[in-house]
């Protein structure tokens, strides 16, 4: 496997580290001088940008988080002019206003570098086709992934999400050997081409890069069993760059921070201490090299571990789980914390269930009570009321033995669950707390 | 005597059945027997058809969960004790046990008809024969 940028990708920890703290130094200086919250929120600690004379001295600094960027809509995060700036992304904005992502020149080349590099990481090459069905527009994933996949020198479909039945005729004849998209579009193109008779697993498909939402290692089994493919994960978040911040290797130990452009963190979401590599935590973003927009100490809300130790494919940057869950969507049922990824492992553990489910959480006469949906497929379903009974028996006994939660188990019909092209709705919850 | 049966998986809601009886009625399917076991959520609609492989086809195509199996069907006489002394005493003497099992009189005076599910075919066939 080809490393796109062995001189940043293999670097002894030392040259790393120098490196960070000379662009940690830099970026807080140019936020303290270009960015009035920035430079409000260093005054009311007491720092200026003299203070950070170590990459310890990060912790130091104040956090950011999702509602500065609101407080700050549209430009106010911003550290160059408007002038400067080439292009615009957004969030979805599904809970308010979106958060805006301004790039400069330098950024969106910065971005297609780093977008190569991840594709590269996960095993793509000049020469491979490229189906792209991430959505195009205010999303960066669309034109994130473009820009990397033209970097690194391969032919791309721009297709965008959508359209399923046109994505499997481009994938059989282009001969697209590289499809990227959400874990839950690369099941859906998987279904519909079950469906239409039409077998991936014969086509030129080998990797499905796939990220923009949490997916468990068995939704990873399923899809490159129905695809034929080797199912890599990414991550990246609007607010830092869009894709590109850390992506798995061959390897599939978990996903390399790019640290040359990240500083990672990981803290204690109740306390918001720093917590050693290893131990489960929030994931906290510093963007080491980014202009329009840098952004420091940046709460993710993903709760990940991080493993700082040398991958065997040679890379040294540290990498980071799968995402376990979002503090933000961390269910919190009858007091147990429940993470709906680990719903989905649990479900999948159980032979013949889908990975098409809902959790549906309500509240009766202040108990909390959870629902879990799960489509029926020709494979689990029996003529005998008894075996779908075991099922939902069985389904439950798991749920209670490894998350400790008693779950209701509801079998229902297929594509009774609404299959999204874009982030999968797994849960809902109709408490009102 | 060994007859392919259809069961298909149904939500418990007002219309269901609708929905499903609609694609077999399209595809001039004929149902010879019906029946519905049911729990609060759902219903499990066994059925024995004049032709499997199209009511399948149907079914797949309005996207319902559907299951072939082999039952044991009978024509027995339509008498007081016809079902008891023709099926159930003589599986029960053997000790097999009927998962499930339904019935419904022809048009043909005197003559009924049994569906059954046991939980060993092959010996409930020497039982009960196989014409």
């Amino acid at each position: 496997m080809t490393i796109w940028e062995p001189q940043y990708e293999k670097m002894t920890r030392e040259e790393l580290e120098k490196l960070q703290l000379e662009r940690l130094q830099q970026k807080v200086k140019s936020v303290y001088e270009k960015v009035p919250f920035y430079r409000t929120k260093l005054q009311e600690v007491g720092l200026t940008p003299k203070d950070i004379k170590s990459l310890d001295d990060i912790t130091r600094l104040p956090f950011t988080s999702k509602s500065d960027f609101r407080d700050n809509y549209p430009f106010g995060m911003m550290a160059v002019p408007l002038s400067e700036v080439v292009r615009v992304h957004a969030s979805s904005g599904t809970t308010g206003k979106p958060i805006v992502a301004p790039y400069n020149a330098k950024d969106i080349d910065t971005w297609s570098n780093l977008m190569a590099r991840t594709l590269a990481s996960a095993g793509a090459h000049s020469g491979d086709i490229i189906q792209n069905a991430y959505g195009y527009g205010l999303f960066t994933g669309g034109l994130g992934f473009h820009y990397g996949a033209e970097r690194l020198g391969a032919t791309v479909i721009p297709v965008a999400a959508g359209n399923t039945k046109r994505q499997i005729m481009l994938i059989e004849d282009l001969g697209t050997t590289v499809l990227t998209c959400t874990p839950s579009y690369a099941l859906i193109v998987a279904e519909t081409a079950q469906e239409m008779g039409i077998d991936l697993a014969a086509s030129q498909l080998r990797l499905a890069v796939c990220g923009a939402e949490p997916w468990s290692e068995n939704m990873r089994v399923e899809i490159e069993a129905k695809l034929g493919v080797t199912a890599i994960d990414i991550y990246g978040l609007t607010e830092l760059l869009g894709p590109g911040v850390s992506c798995e290797c061959s390897y599939k130990t978990g996903m390399h921070i790019w640290e040359d452009h990240f500083l990672a963190e990981i803290i204690d979401p109740v306390t918001e201490q720093p917590l050693p590599y290893g131990q489960q935590g929030e994931l906290v973003l510093t963007t080491l090299t980014k202009e329009a927009m840098p952004v420091i100490r940046f709460k993710t809300h993903d709760i990940v571990n991080l493993y700082p130790e040398t991958c065997e494919c040679g890379r040294t940057m540290v990498r980071m789980s799968k995402v376990h869950g979002r503090t933000d969507d961390m269910l919190i049922v009858r007091g147990v914390n429940v993470f709906p990824t680990q719903i989905e492992s649990v479900l999948l553990s159980v032979e013949g269930v889908e990975p098409q489910y809902q959790i549906i959480v309500d509240r009766e006469r202040h108990l909390d009570e959870i629902e879990i949906w799960v489509e029926v497929s020709d494979a689990i379903f029996s003529d005998e009321m008894r075996s779908l009974e075991e099922l939902e028996k069985r389904v439950r006994a798991e749920m209670d033995s490894v998350l400790g939660i008693s779950a209701r188990v509801k079998l229902v019909e297929p594509k009774t669950i609404t299959r999204t092209e874009g982030k999968a709705k797994r849960v809902v919850d109709r408490r009102e707390l | 005597m060994r007859i392919k049966q259809v069961s298909v998986f149904v939500a418990n809601e007002p219309g269901r059945l609708v929905d499903m009886l609609g694609p077999l009625s399209d595809s001039e399917i004929d149902i010879q027997a019906l029946s519905v076991a049911d729990s609060t959520d759902f219903g499990i609609v066994r059925m024995v058809v004049s032709n499997t492989a199209g009511a399948v086809k149907a079914l797949h195509d309005a996207q319902f969960t559907v299951r072939i199996n082999e039952v044991l069907a009978y024509d027995m006489p339509n008498v007081p004790g016809g079902l008891l002394k023709a099926v159930v005493e003589p599986l029960a003497k053997m000790g097999i046990n009927l998962e499930y099992i339904y019935a419904f009189a022809e048009s043909e005076i005197g003559k009924a008809k049994v569906v059954l599910k046991v939980s060993d075919i092959d010996r409930a066939e020497d039982v009960l024969g196989k014409g």
